[in-house]
């Protein structure tokens, strides 16, 4: 079996500088130290389950780069690299650019002044990628990755701010099987989802307000926030153990263990 | 009838649009905005990944309904499939086109012109499209201009004939940011959709007098004018009456013929006869070919048909209604005409530009009995106005299809019957 590697950034510089999603508020802010301690955490909770980390050099005045799983969308060795819908995070590209130019990516990039947002709006799920836009990326970018993949592509719609990304609200744990927050998507969106993937797993709103479906799969293993036990129930109902870290600073900034981790070697549930 | 969308774009919808349920989608968004949609084209990917393609014109009531679709439908992908302005030539010589010029059809037509979709007037087949733009907008060294400026005022395009090209008038060259709008499905209905384009002797004639009788109707309650186009059939087969009755019940507005129709008509009021022959008899009169020729020359020695009608001397016949009903008429004429009579336009150039003026506002046209001024008038109308042809050769209204008049009903049948059918019809 193969080594999972992932790639992570640690929260040096994280914080709440600017507000970009409805989690986030300067006014309340995030603790520096608690923060640093539960990515400590789940660093160490991936390590455990056999996962080999990459660390990428944060950088000051960039709070977000520790949301890795952003930067961009890994297939293979090509890295189609992201362009963000905010100033304040188009600012990191360069950073997720050059770190995958040094380590043997190719680094390609979509059409000008279309918005993608990576792993955060892409995720494979078998051989199809599913990719969410509306909120934060365009379905235009999403088609013409499809093209350039040869593979198919299903843009779904994302209607609620809060789950502003697809991987806030949808989780791929094998081919066709899946985790989901059905009212984050549209009718067409669920459909699709409901249609192309024969097990899902719904999460409940309290739970997904909880960031239940922003989880990091590895093999049978799933690390998620706290708070999530009825989905735990559900997973393990499938066969799947789950691993909690606490990670409530990130939630602050609206993401999670899956949006801190960015998985270079393509996800389980992905077939390639 | 519906009311006409006329704000169209075409966008292009591309990946995989049929599980994402994209296309659905799209098209769920334009009717619920009020829209219309057309799918022009649709590629299915046959493998799963495959991309589809579909090529989708929307249509809408207003420019600001049509925008309103367009943002929504772009949120999901969707793109309009025309992002370039149409390019032009200046003339470089009067009289004719510049060698890439665009050939219309009588369709309606728009050209892009500053990201604008702008309707071509004076739609017209077989002619180039000429653009009415500030001289800003102009390249000033004759060179083809790529890319046009948004002119200040509201610029405007319209059909020109390749006789009235004059040197250094912008002429619309190749086929990017032209677009034609094939005929409104709704305004086929009944009939036009019934009939579609087969011409045959074995259809049902009441059917299609009814149909016909109702378009008439339909087009006078609109304030658009019928136009006819006849031939000297109509004179022979004894039909002046019922034209005479559709002038007078208001169903003609607009008449073009040629120096025959005119001749018998005039024939008929003082001798009694169509090309010699007694029309209420049907037997040869004697010295009867000559009554033709004696008709054109009395109406010469007046001055002119209208003339002769003032003076009392022309006093029945489809020319006598015209001119009490003051109905404009075009008599265009031809190499084998004899005489001809003081109206007839004998400058086919000028008879082809006088035909034009009178064709604005023209919202239906019955040609019966003569193909040659058939023929001629479908090459002036717009695709838009229906065209009914009634003639007992069926070739008239094949020949008259194949020239691109598709908006045309055929009726192969002897005028006369049909004729007192139509109006035993209007009047009903």
């Amino acid at each position: 079996m193969k080594t999972p590697r992932i790639l992570m950034c640690p929260p040096d510089y994280y914080g709440i500088e600017y507000e970009i999603n409805p989690w986030m508020s300067r006014a309340r802010g995030a603790s520096p130290a608690r923060a640093r301690k539960q990515w400590r955490d789940l660093h160490d909770a991936l390590l455990s389950l056999d996962v080999t980390i990459e660390l990428m050099t944060p950088q000051k005045g960039l709070p977000d780069l520790v949301f890795t799983a952003n930067a961009g969308l890994v297939f293979g060795t090509r890295f189609f690299s992201s362009q963000f819908a905010h100033p304040e995070r188009q600012r990191e590209t360069p950073y997720f650019d050059a770190w995958f130019a040094e380590h043997g990516f190719t680094v390609e990039h979509l059409p000008e002044g279309v918005f993608f947002e990576g792993a955060g709006d892409a995720l494979f799920c078998g051989e199809t990628l599913y990719a969410g836009y509306r909120i934060r990326s365009h379905a235009a970018g999403h088609i013409h990755l499809g093209d350039v993949l040869q593979r198919r592509v299903l843009p779904v719609e994302l209607v609620d701010k809060r789950f502003y990304h697809l991987d806030t609200c949808f989780c791929p744990l094998a081919p066709g099987q899946a985790i989901y927050f059905p009212d984050a998507f549209d009718s067409y969106g669920r459909t699709v989802l409901e249609q192309h993937i024969p097990r899902l797993i719904a999460v409940d709103e309290k739970e997904a307000e909880r960031f239940a479906c922003n989880a990091v799969v590895v093999g049978k293993r799933v690390v998620i926030n706290t708070g999530s036990d009825r989905l735990a129930a559900d997973l393990l109902r499938a066969g799947y153990e789950c691993r909690f870290v606490e990670l409530d600073e990130f939630i602050k900034a609206g993401g999670s263990a899956k949006c801190l981790t960015l998985r270079l070697d393509g996800e389980d549930a992905a077939t390639w | 009838m519906a009311k006409t969308k006329s704000f169209v774009e075409e966008i292009e919808l591309h990946g995989h649009i049929i599980d994402s349920l994209l296309l659905p989608k799209v098209l769920d968004e334009i009717l619920t905005r009020g829209g219309t949609y057309t799918i022009k084209k649709i590629d299915l990917g046959k493998r799963q990944t495959d991309p589809s393609n579909a090529k989708i014109e929307i249509k809408a009531d207003t420019q600001q309904q049509l925008d309103d679709i367009l943002a929504a439908v772009h949120d999901h992908g969707a793109t309009p499939t025309t992002q370039r302005d149409c390019e032009f030539e200046l003339a470089d010589m009067n009289g004719a086109f510049p060698e890439r010029f665009y050939s219309t059809t009588n369709y309606r037509t728009q050209v892009r012109i500053g990201g604008e979709w702008v309707d071509v007037d004076d739609q017209e087949m077989d002619c180039g499209i000429v653009l009415d733009l500030p001289l800003a907008g102009r390249a000033s060294d004759g060179s083809r201009s790529p890319s046009l400026a948004r002119p200040a005022n509201e610029p405007r395009a319209r059909c020109i004939p390749m006789v009235h090209v004059k040197k250094n008038q912008p002429i619309v060259v190749g086929h990017h940011g032209v677009r034609v709008l094939p005929a409104e499905t709704s305004a086929r209905a009944s009939l036009f959709e019934f009939m579609s384009s087969a011409v045959s002797s074995e259809k049902p004639k009441g059917v299609t007098v009814r149909e016909i009788a109702a378009t008439m109707k339909r087009t006078r309650a609109a304030g658009e004018k019928i136009l006819a186009v006849l031939g000297p059939a109509v004179v022979h087969t004894g039909s002046v009456e019922h034209i005479c009755e559709l002038i007078r019940l208001g169903y003609l507005n607009v008449l073009f013929a040629g120096n025959a129709l005119a001749t018998h008509d005039i024939e008929q009021a003082l001798f009694g006869t169509s090309l010699g022959v007694w029309l209420d008899r049907g037997l040869p009169a004697e010295e009867g070919h000559e009554h033709h020729l004696r008709a054109i020359n009395t109406i010469r020695r007046l001055g002119g048909i209208q003339k002769a009608v003032e003076q009392g001397k022309l006093k029945s016949g489809i020319m006598f209604e015209c001119v009490q009903h003051n109905i404009p008429f075009v008599l265009a004429g031809s190499i084998r005409d004899d005489g001809p009579l003081p109206e007839v336009v004998t400058d086919v150039l000028v008879a082809q530009d006088v035909m034009r003026e009178k064709i604005k506002g023209v919202g239906f046209c019955l040609m019966t009995a003569t193909m040659l001024h058939s023929i001629a008038t479908g090459n002036l109308l717009p695709a838009a106005v229906k065209v009914a042809c009634v003639d007992i050769n069926p070739a008239t209204v094949t020949k008259l299809a194949d020239r691109g008049s598709h908006q045309t009903v055929g009726v192969v049948t002897d005028a006369e019957p049909f004729l007192r059918a139509l109006v035993a019809e209007l009047k009903a």
